[in-house]
Order: C-alpha cells, then structure tokens, then sequence
C-alpha cells in the first residue's frame, strides 16, 4: 500500500530537487563526481529493480512468462526499437506465453 | 522516460520537426503512463494512487518503481527512497535549464543581471509609483503570476523537456521546446495515466493481458543506454545479483537498496578520478 503522505513525501523531493538547479543557477555547480554518482547510482536501481520485478513475486520465482516478454522488452529495447514497440512486445509476449500455459 | 527522445530524428531546428518530435514523445509516454495506471491498479493498488503520484510527482522512471518496491511488498519508505535516489538527476536538469524555467519576455541570461534588474525595478516602483496603487497593485499581480509560472516551469522539468530543449540552437526556441514539451507531456501524462486506470479497473484478470511485463521492461529501457562502459554493467549486473539473491530472505524492498551495494565495485575509478583531480587540479577524462 502506498499511503498519502508517502506520495506527497516524494513529491516534496522530487519538487525540491527540480527547484534546486534553478534556485542556485550561477552560484553553485554539482561537482562532477557526484552528479556522475548520482546517474550510476540511478542506473543500479533501475536494472536492479527491472530484474527483482521481473523475476520476482513475493519472496519467490514470478514464473516464466514475465521474464520472458521483459527479455524480448529489453532486447527489443537495446536495438533501439520505439518505446511503444518495447511495452507492447513485453506484455504481448507474455500474454501469449500465459495464453499457452505458461505460468 | 530518459531516453524517449532518442527514438525520434533528431532533425533541423524547424518548428515542424519540433511539434512531429513532442507528437511522438507523448505519444511514446501515453503508452507508457495508460500501463503504468492499468498495472498499478490490476496489483491491487486504489485508482488514486497513480493518479497522485502523476500529478504531484510527475517524473515517470521514479513513479514506476515507487509503485513496482509497493507491489512487491515493501514498505512505502523504501518505495519513496526508491523514487527519490532516480530523481536526482532532475537536479542537473535544474542547472541545465534553470534560464527556461521562466517564461518568456524576461530578460537576463545570469541570475545576478536577473536579480539586479528586480531591485532596480522594485526601486523605481518605490519612489515614482507608490502612490499610485493601481500601477503598483498591477505591478504585483505580475510578479506573482512570474512567480507562478516559474513555479509551474520548475515542475514541468522532465528528460524529455530538458532533452529537447537543450538540443535547440538558440534560447528563445530553447524557451519554446521546453514549454511546447513539457505543457504536452503533463496533459498526456495525466490523462495516458486516468484511462490506465479506468482500463485496468474494468479489467478483470489482468496477469492474462501480461501487463506486470510493462514495468519490468519500461524500466530496462529505461536504464539501457547508461550502460555505456564495462565499469557501469559490472555494477548495476553485481545490483541486480544482489538484489534478486537477497528477496527470498530480506523484506520487500530492502533488496532493491542492496542493490546500490554495486557501486562499490566502481570504487577504483572514484579513487583513481579524485587521485587526478587532486595531483592536477583538472578535472579531464573520463573516470569510467
């Protein structure tokens, strides 16, 4: 469950680091190493959490299914495909899989 | 939503190509945000939580794992935290646009001309318009509603309005994009994210039409080309081993800040990169 003040928690942030780059234009400049650390540490998350959702269901194996259509998603994905291509091939995939079986 | 942009031509700076671009980037994120609705309210989340967390929060990556760590059972600090350490990079985006962030007609390309040109105008009103209330009243109505746009222009900062903007070769058209972009995005946004959740409620057994795929992958896509060095994919391979070794035993949620555990491995290239700061005091190359 995701409460109310856990949204407008997150909004607060995500609106104070909007509202910082234009509050401290020319007074300030993100050293290089940490908006590098920011991007990396981004980026960790993301593959982190396209894999646990991917693969995961609570504590344990989500299946085959899923897996599969982010996998035809993602290489979908890395030969630059349009975004909507991506979506629609994940799920597509994995409704097809479901369709024939496939947990 | 990093890297929607790059699906499209990247053309001469014609108005044409700048509307055929936003047309197709809302189009691209309409897809994404009527599964982001769909799927959140098919894993049992109610129809207003996606719904509030596109308009208040509007930064697509960070709502779809805010929702994605809840699903799966965490705990909404670790989904807010999860949020929270994506958008980071709206900070640099801040810097990068913080002139385009105010609309139109204002003057000033550095903050300190822009904060000049206030006082002195604040100055004159003072000593020629102080009796006049209507001018003066007219001149604080306008300050507000500057204010008021800025406020606006702060929030519509996105990678696609930043990404766009930033590619146009003079700054009224950089102006233009980002508003174009960024007023079009929030409206598709929105709207792409009510009908996901209209569909999804209306639909009964979600898992059949494979919509738990779409998060998973809009994420993969998302983070695909920051891949960009062998240093980055030994790091976010090592988070994603991490992370999916530690679920079956840590609580929901926790996994996923393991994961940043992965960084670590990039620790050489911190060290060697701060060593050649520090020894040349310039900071060149590429630490990756």
């Amino acid at each position: 469950m995701m409460p109310l003040p856990a949204i407008v928690v997150l909004a607060v942030v995500t609106y104070g680091l909007r509202l910082t780059g234009p509050l401290l234009r020319g007074r300030v400049t993100v050293p290089a190493a940490a908006e590098r650390l920011f991007a990396d540490a981004a980026t960790v998350l993301l593959i982190a959490l396209a894999a646990t959702s991917a693969l995961t269901e609570g504590h344990g194996f989500a299946g085959w299914a899923r897996p599969s259509g982010v996998l035809v998603g993602g290489v979908l994905a890395a030969r630059r495909a349009p975004f909507p291509v991506v979506v629609i091939a994940a799920a597509g995939v994995t409704a097809l899989l479901r369709l024939a079986g496939v947990p | 939503m990093r890297i929607l942009w790059r699906t499209t031509v990247p053309g001469p700076p014609l108005d044409t190509t700048l509307a055929r671009d936003t047309g197709l980037v809302c189009l691209a994120d309409g897809i994404v945000g009527v599964s982001f609705g769909a799927a959140s309210v098919a894993g049992g989340l109610p129809w207003w939580v996606p719904v509030a967390l596109s308009v208040l929060v509007f930064a697509g990556g960070s709502q779809i794992a805010a929702v994605g760590v809840v699903l799966a059972g965490g705990s909404p600090l670790a989904a807010v935290a999860a949020g929270a350490v994506l958008n980071t990079r709206l900070l640099p985006y801040g810097l990068a646009v913080a002139d385009l962030v105010r609309p139109a007609g204002l003057d000033g390309d550095s903050r300190a001309h822009r904060l000049r040109g206030q006082q002195v105008s604040r100055h004159q009103v003072s000593r020629h318009q102080v009796s006049r209330h209507q001018v003066s009243r007219h001149w604080v109505s306008r300050r507000w509603a500057r204010l008021a746009r800025q406020l606006v222009g702060t929030h519509l900062i996105t990678d696609e309005s930043v990404a766009f903007a930033l590619r146009q070769p003079d700054p009224a058209r950089r102006r233009a994009a980002f508003w174009t972009c960024g007023v079009a995005l929030f409206a598709v946004w929105n709207v792409a994210v009510l009908l996901g959740v209209l569909a999804g409620s209306m639909i009964k057994d979600t898992n059949a039409f494979g919509l738990d795929a779409t998060f998973p992958a809009v994420l993969l896509a998302l983070a695909l080309p920051a891949l960009n060095s062998r240093s980055i994919r030994v790091a976010a391979g090592t988070g994603a081993v991490l992370a999916v070794a530690l679920t079956p035993v840590l609580p929901a949620g926790l996994p996923l800040l393991a994961a940043l555990g992965g960084l670590a491995s990039r620790w050489n290239g911190w060290r060697n990169w701060l060593v050649r700061v520090t020894s040349s005091e310039v900071p060149t190359g590429d630490p990756r």
